[in-house]
């Protein structure tokens, strides 16, 4: 079971790897991050505030976009072209499908993050040329990307369980741009009264809370972050992508692949 | 013990946008098919045989009824392990090679690995794929896709193979190739299960067969017996280029083709005619049953099912 589930996943992965829209977007990524030395030369005495602002900004971004547009085709694609008639009729569980391309997707975007992250620290030697252990601050608002990553995989492939791609990628970038401003509307929520109160704390604490993982701003001012966040992250972004998941799995369990 | 039972499976879907309604695309279907034979699944395009397959791939869910393959629940994900399955006009990763592909399904179906190798060189040989490592699949064309099916169908030794559509989009070589290979493995003891509706290769490879219209089955049994139904008649095939008068006097039905005469004739007039040309001193080629051909049995299959369809509505 775990051996189909990692070979699902690698293959997954693969297919990722050999899309040449990837490597595009990489590619803009890491421009974006050269860009940044261009802007932080001319933004006297907050370059490094800069680099670090707009690389790790690029970094989350085009990991979103990356795994929106993966995901979404993750399952329609496959029963669109009818790739999956072969893979299902051999001893292959619906669940191990969904929950190896998770890993696949996921792993993809690890990578990913991995070479942009290089990026971003060229980038930051470029200017400081050297690294401050302030610095590895970095690695923390790395982890936030790479969890709230994991979160998007997991909505784009609910998503695509049941829906077009197209309808997928409306879905899932919608409920990433309402993710961020998660606190905002929690907030709101708390002003707000009678049904208004009610329907605005329900869609407060069903979209992801994108706000929380978002930490670029304070990590480039050089303040640390608290190891109860981390922990309170973490859980979180397991917690929600478990939950999508199962969510993916339940549908995909019962529907005809006409 | 029978490699397939469908005991009443049945699927009805529902189709409009507001207003659903249900459209049945299998009627309960009822069919055994014996471990060892090569059972043909006939109908026209849009019958239920797709349907039928998906139902025992487990791609789609029945309204009703259960089936049993190789003795076990159809669902049983262990019977996954000893069926492959070539879907109508496959479509594979085409990011990846022949090789590639192979040694993926290979690894999902639980081939070992010391194993994977050698085994996707001998099925790609098989289906008489060479030189192709190294390819992408984007670049196949839609025969050699075709083959790369039938290949990922019997890479991990199956006991049982499902094929919708085989010979589709196969040159006639290919079609050659592939009836060789469906008789290989029936040598081998496998079992298969193959769909078409091009009744001469159900005609020339099938033990068994079972034919579908409108999702309902129309009929099943063995080619002969299904070919055999011009009751009584036989053919006479004689060197010559006159009918003689006793032979016309039978009520023959003759066909003069250069130095060769064809008579239909009724059963019981065999020896009558016999000795008729014995008389005439004309020397005898052959005498023959009278079949129908699958496909006459086939279109008259069809066209009672029309008429009963007709006269209910």
């Amino acid at each position: 079971m775990r051996t189909r589930i990692a070979y699902i996943a690698s293959n997954t992965f693969r297919e990722a790897v050999r899309d040449r829209v990837l490597y595009n977007l990489i590619a803009f990524a890491l421009l974006l991050s050269g860009a940044a030395i261009l802007v932080g030369q001319i933004s006297i005495e907050i370059e490094k505030l800069v680099v670090i602002n707009l690389g790790l900004t690029a970094v989350s971004l085009f990991g979103v976009v990356i795994a929106i547009f993966i995901g979404i085709g993750l399952v329609s694609k496959e029963i669109e072209k009818r790739t999956l008639y072969t893979v299902l009729s051999r001893p292959v569980r619906r669940w191990e499908f969904i929950v190896g391309k998770f890993f696949g997707l996921a792993g993809t975007l690890v990578v990913n993050t991995f070479f942009m992250a290089i990026g971003v620290f060229a980038a930051l030697f470029y200017i400081s040329h050297k690294f401050v252990p302030a610095d590895a601050l970095i690695l923390v608002a790395l982890y936030f990307i790479v969890l709230e990553f994991l979160i998007i995989c997991s909505l784009a492939l609910l998503f695509s369980s049941f829906s077009s791609p197209l309808l997928s990628a409306v879905f899932a970038f919608s409920l990433f741009v309402i993710g961020s401003f998660a606190e905002d509307l929690r907030n709101f929520a708390g002003m707000a009264h009678g049904f208004t109160r009610w329907l605005a704390t329900g869609a407060a604490y069903l979209v992801p809370n994108f706000s929380a993982f978002n930490v670029i701003s304070s990590i480039a001012h050089e303040q640390p972050v608290a190891a109860q966040l981390v922990l309170q992250n973490t859980l979180y972004a397991l917690f929600y992508a478990i939950m999508a998941l199962s969510g993916a799995v339940l549908i995909f369990e019962y529907r005809d692949l006409k | 013990m029978p490699a397939i039972e469908i005991l009443g499976l049945e699927k009805t879907y529902m189709v409009g946008f507001w207003r659903k309604r249900p459209k049945c695309a299998l009627s309960p279907l009822q069919l055994t098919v014996e471990d060892g034979e090569i059972f043909g699944f006939l109908g026209p395009n849009g019958a239920g045989k797709t349907t039928t397959l998906k139902l025992l791939m487990g791609l789609v869910f029945p309204t009703a009824g259960t089936a049993r393959i190789l003795g076990r629940e159809w669902t049983d994900p262990s019977v996954k392990a000893q069926i492959g399955f070539l879907p109508e006009q496959p479509y594979f990763y085409d990011y990846l090679t022949a090789h590639e592909l192979l040694e993926y399904y290979g690894q999902l179906s639980g081939v070992p690995a010391k194993q994977r190798k050698p085994r996707v060189e001998q099925v790609l040989q098989q289906v008489g794929l060479r030189d192709v490592q190294g390819v992408q699949l984007r670049k196949f064309s839609k025969g050699m896709l075709q083959r790369v099916g039938i290949a990922q169908a019997i890479l991990h030794n199956p006991r049982l193979v499902f094929f919708d559509e085989p010979m589709s989009g196969l040159d006639p070589m290919g079609r050659r190739e592939v009836r060789d290979l469906m008789e290989q493995l029936k040598h081998e003891g496998k079992t298969v299960f193959f769909s078409t509706h091009i009744l001469s290769d159900a005609e020339a490879l099938c033990d068994r067969v079972a034919i579908i219209h409108k999702g309902e089955l129309r009929g099943v049994g063995a080619i002969e017996d299904l070919t055999s139904s011009v009751q009584g008649k036989v053919e006479v095939i004689w060197q010559g280029s006159q009918v003689p008068a006793s032979v016309k006097a039978l009520g023959a039905e003759c066909h003069v083709t250069g130095d060769r005469v064809r008579a239909i004739i009724d059963e019981h007039q065999q020896d009558a005619v016999i000795d008729a040309l014995r008389r005439e001193r004309q020397h005898l080629i052959a005498i023959t049953p009278v079949r129908t051909s699958l496909e006459a049995y086939f279109v008259e299959k069809l066209r009672r099912a029309e008429t009963t369809a007709g006269s209910t509505a």
